[in-house]
C-alpha cells in the first residue's frame, strides 16, 4: 500500500473530525483526492487554482532571488566593501556569495514569518467555518516580503499579516470574495501603523537602523544610509543613479521591487501563461505615461518654478517613472490580481489606465505618500466592481437598442 | 431591578446590547470616530451625551403634545442646542483643556443621529419617565462602545490609558519599548476607529446570531 493510499485511508477514517480541513490541504497539495464531481457537467482542466498560485509564484522568484543580492549588494557599498555596478547586469561586484548570504538571512525570515502566519489564520479559519483550506494565501504569502523594506521587525510584519488576512480577506468570505487586494491591505497597515520603519533614508539598507543606534550608544562608525530615488526626488534632490542601474534594479527600495527588467521578465512570463492581464498591465502603463507626459508639460510651460515641492518629482523625465519605485512591480503582480481587479475587458482598460494615472498622481501631489502605486490600487480595487457593472449595463443597452432596431 | 418594572428596565438594558444605537442601529458612527483616538475624550463624549439625550427626551415628551408635528424638527433642534450650549459652557468653565481638545465635537452633538432619532421614534410617543429611561439607556450604549474602541485606540496608538503611560515610556524605552514594541499610528487614525466598530459588530453578531440580517 503505497503513501498515497495510506493517505486517503486516513481521511475516509477521520471523515467528521473537526481538523479535516487542515489535513486535507496538504493532502492535495501532495496527491489529486479520489473524489470526483458526482452530478452535472464540468469541464476537466489542469490548471487550478493551486497550479495558477505556483505559476504567479515562479513569476516572482527571480525578484526574491535578486533581491537577497541587492540588500547584501546596498549594505556592503554601504560600508565600502563592494564597489558600485555601472550599468552592468552581470557586474562581479553583484552577485557575490557575500551580498547573497546578507540578503538571505534577512529576508528568508520574512518569507517565513508571512506563509508562517498568514497560512496559520487559513487554516484557523477553515477549521472554524469547516471547508477545504484556501489556497489564497499562496501568492499573497510571496508578495509581501517582497514589498517591505529589508529591516522590518518580524512581529511588525507578523501583525500586519494578521490584520490583512483577517480584515482584508475574511470576513469577506476568504479567497475570491475579498474587495481589496490582501497583500497590499497588509503593506497599507505597516505603512500607516509603523511609518518610521516604511519610508526615511535608514530602512531601505540593511542594518541601517541599527548602525544609528550604535552610534547613538557611541560607536566610532560611519552612519549608513539609503534614500529611495522617489524620497530624494520629493526633496526635490537629483535621484543620483544612472537610468541603466534603475532599469536592472541596483537601487535601494523594498526587496523584490528594484529590477525591472526582472519585473518584466516575470510580467511576460505571467501573460504567456495567461494569468496576468496584458490589457492590465498594458493600460497601467500607458494610464502612468500619460500622466508623466501632462507633469513633464505642467514643467515645460512654466507654471511650476524650481521653487515649487512638486518640482522634484513633476521634473522628472516622463517615463523614469516606470522605472523608480514600486510602480512596475505593482502594476505586474498585483493590479492584475484576477480577484480584486475588474473583471471585463473592457473594464480592465479603464481600471488599470486609472490605476496608473492616480499611481503618478499621488506620487506627485502628496510628498508624504511617495508610493502612490499601492494607494492608487486599493482605490481602483474598490472601484472594479463599479466598472464592471457600468460595462456590462452598457452591453446590455446596446444589444437591448440593437434587438428594438431589429423587431422595429 | 426591584426599582424598575420589567419593561422600564427594558428600556435601559436593551441598548447597551442586542439593540445598540452604534453596533445594531449603526447610527452616531461620525463621533465615534472623531473623537475615540484617547479614553479621556470618550469619556467626556460619553458623559455628555449622557445629559444631553437624556435630558432631551424628557423636555421633548413633557412638550409631546403641544408640538405642532409641522415644526417639530425645529423645535427639537432648539432643544437639544439648548443643552449642548449648556455642556459646552459647562466644560469651558470647569476644563477649559479638554473642551478644547474636544473642539467643534461637543457642537456637532447636536447632529448625532441618536439624539435626534430618539426623539421622534420614542419621546414623541411617551411619557417623561419612560423617556428618560430610554434616553439614559441609549446614550449608555452608545457611552459603552465609545469606551471601548476609546480604550483599545488610546492603548494600541499611544501607549496610555487616560494619560498614564501603561506600556512604558516610548522616548526612555522603558517597558514593553524597551524590547522593541512600537505604538502603532494606524490606531490613531479614524480609519481604524471604524474598523475597530466593526470588529465589535463581528463578535456581538457571532456571540448572538439573531442579531444577523440578510
Amino acid at each position: 500500500m503505497g503513501l498515497k493510499e495510506s493517505l486517503h485511508n486516513f481521511k475516509e477514517k477521520n471523515k467528521d473530525k473537526k481538523w479535516l480541513p487542515a489535513f486535507s490541504a496538504i493532502h492535495t497539495f501532495l496527491y489529486l483526492p479520489n473524489e470526483t464531481t458526482h452530478n452535472g457537467t464540468h469541464i476537466k482542466v489542469a490548471d487550478d487554482l493551486k497550479r495558477t498560485m505556483n505559476t504567479v509564484i515562479m513569476a516572482m522568484v527571480p525578484c526574491l532571488i535578486f533581491g537577497m543580492f541587492n540588500a547584501g549588494y546596498q549594505h556592503n557599498l554601504q560600508v565600502g566593501e563592494v564597489q558600485a555596478v555601472a550599468g552592468s547586469f552581470f557586474s562581479s561586484e553583484f552577485w557575490t556569495m557575500a551580498n547573497f548570504m546578507i540578503g538571505f538571512w534577512k529576508i528568508i525570515p520574512l518569507v517565513i514569518v508571512s506563509y508562517g502566519v498568514g497560512l496559520g489564520i487559513e487554516f484557523i479559519f477553515a477549521i472554524i467555518k469547516g471547508h477545504e483550506v484556501e489556497e489564497g494565501y499562496l501568492v499573497t504569502g510571496m508578495l509581501v516580503p517582497l514589498i517591505v523594506p529589508v529591516d522590518i521587525p518580524l512581529w511588525m510584519l507578523a501583525v500586519a499579516v494578521v490584520f490583512g488576512v483577517v480584515i482584508g480577506k475574511e470576513v469577506f468570505g476568504g479567497t475570491g470574495m475579498n474587495i481589496l487586494n490582501p497583500a497590499l491591505t497588509i503593506r497599507a497597515f505597516l505603512f500607516f501603523a509603523y511609518p518610521t520603519w516604511m519610508s526615511g533614508d535608514k530602512v531601505w539598507v540593511e542594518g541601517a537602523v541599527e548602525r544609528t543606534k550604535e552610534i547613538a550608544a557611541g560607536a566610532n562608525l560611519d552612519a549608513i544610509s539609503g534614500e529611495t530615488i522617489l524620497g530624494s526626488l520629493a526633496q526635490g534632490k537629483e535621484a543620483g543613479y544612472e537610468v541603466m542601474d534603475m532599469f536592472l534594479g541596483f537601487i535601494p527600495g523594498s526587496v523584490g521591487e528594484t529590477s525591472a527588467l526582472l519585473i518584466l521578465l516575470g510580467g511576460l512570463f505571467l501573460i504567456f501563461a495567461k494569468i496576468g492581464s496584458w490589457r492590465i498591465m498594458l493600460s497601467s502603463v500607458i494610464g502612468a505615461l500619460v500622466m508623466g507626459l501632462i507633469f513633464n508639460q505642467v514643467v515645460d510651460s512654466g507654471w511650476i518654478t524650481e521653487s515649487s515641492k512638486f518640482y522634484g518629482l513633476m521634473s522628472t523625465t516622463w517615463w523614469h517613472h516606470l522605472l523608480i519605485g514600486g510602480f512596475a512591480f505593482g502594476t505586474v503582480f498585483m493590479a492584475t490580481d484576477p480577484v480584486t481587479a475588474s473583471q471585463t475587458n473592457k473594464g480592465k482598460w479603464i481600471y488599470g489606465f486609472f490605476v496608473g494615472f492616480i499611481s503618478i498622481m499621488i506620487r506627485v501631489f502628496n510628498p508624504a505618500y511617495p508610493e502612490g502605486v499601492m494607494l492608487a490600487i486599493l482605490l481602483m480595487n474598490v472601484f472594479a466592481p463599479t466598472i464592471d457593472h457600468y460595462v456590462v449595463q452598457g452591453n446590455v443597452k446596446k444589444r437591448k437598442k440593437r434587438l428594438n432596431a431589429k423587431v422595429a | 431591578m426591584g426599582l424598575l418594572s420589567r419593561k422600564d428596565s427594558k428600556l435601559i438594558l436593551d441598548p447597551l446590547a442586542d439593540d445598540n444605537p452604534i453596533t445594531i442601529q449603526v447610527l452616531g458612527i461620525c463621533s465615534a470616530l472623531a473623537i475615540t483616538a484617547q479614553l479621556k475624550a470618550s469619556i467626556v463624549m460619553a458623559i455628555s451625551v449622557l445629559f444631553v439625550l437624556g435630558a432631551g427626551n424628557v423636555v421633548i415628551s413633557l412638550i409631546r403634545n403641544i408640538i405642532p408635528s409641522k415644526i417639530r424638527i425645529i423645535v427639537q433642534l432648539t432643544v437639544v442646542a439648548a443643552l449642548v450650549i449648556i455642556v459646552d459652557q459647562v466644560l469651558k468653565a470647569f476644563s477649559y483643556q479638554l473642551s478644547k481638545e474636544l473642539g467643534a465635537f461637543i457642537g456637532l452633538i447636536i447632529t448625532n443621529c441618536i439624539i435626534m432619532g430618539r426623539f421622534e421614534a420614542f419621546a414623541l410617543g411617551n411619557g417623561p419617565w419612560r423617556s428618560f429611561l430610554d434616553g439614559i439607556g441609549n446614550a449608555l450604549g452608545y457611552g459603552v462602545i465609545l469606551i471601548i474602541v476609546g480604550f483599545f485606540r488610546e492603548l494600541l496608538g499611544s501607549g496610555t490609558l487616560l494619560g498614564f503611560k501603561v506600556l512604558g515610556d516610548p522616548i526612555a524605552k522603558t517597558g514593553l519599548y524597551s524590547i522593541g514594541y512600537e505604538n502603532n499610528g494606524f490606531m490613531l487614525l479614524a480609519p481604524m476607529a471604524l474598523i475597530v466598530v466593526g470588529v465589535i459588530i463581528w463578535v456581538q453578531r457571532t456571540r448572538n446570531k439573531a442579531l444577523i440580517e440578510d
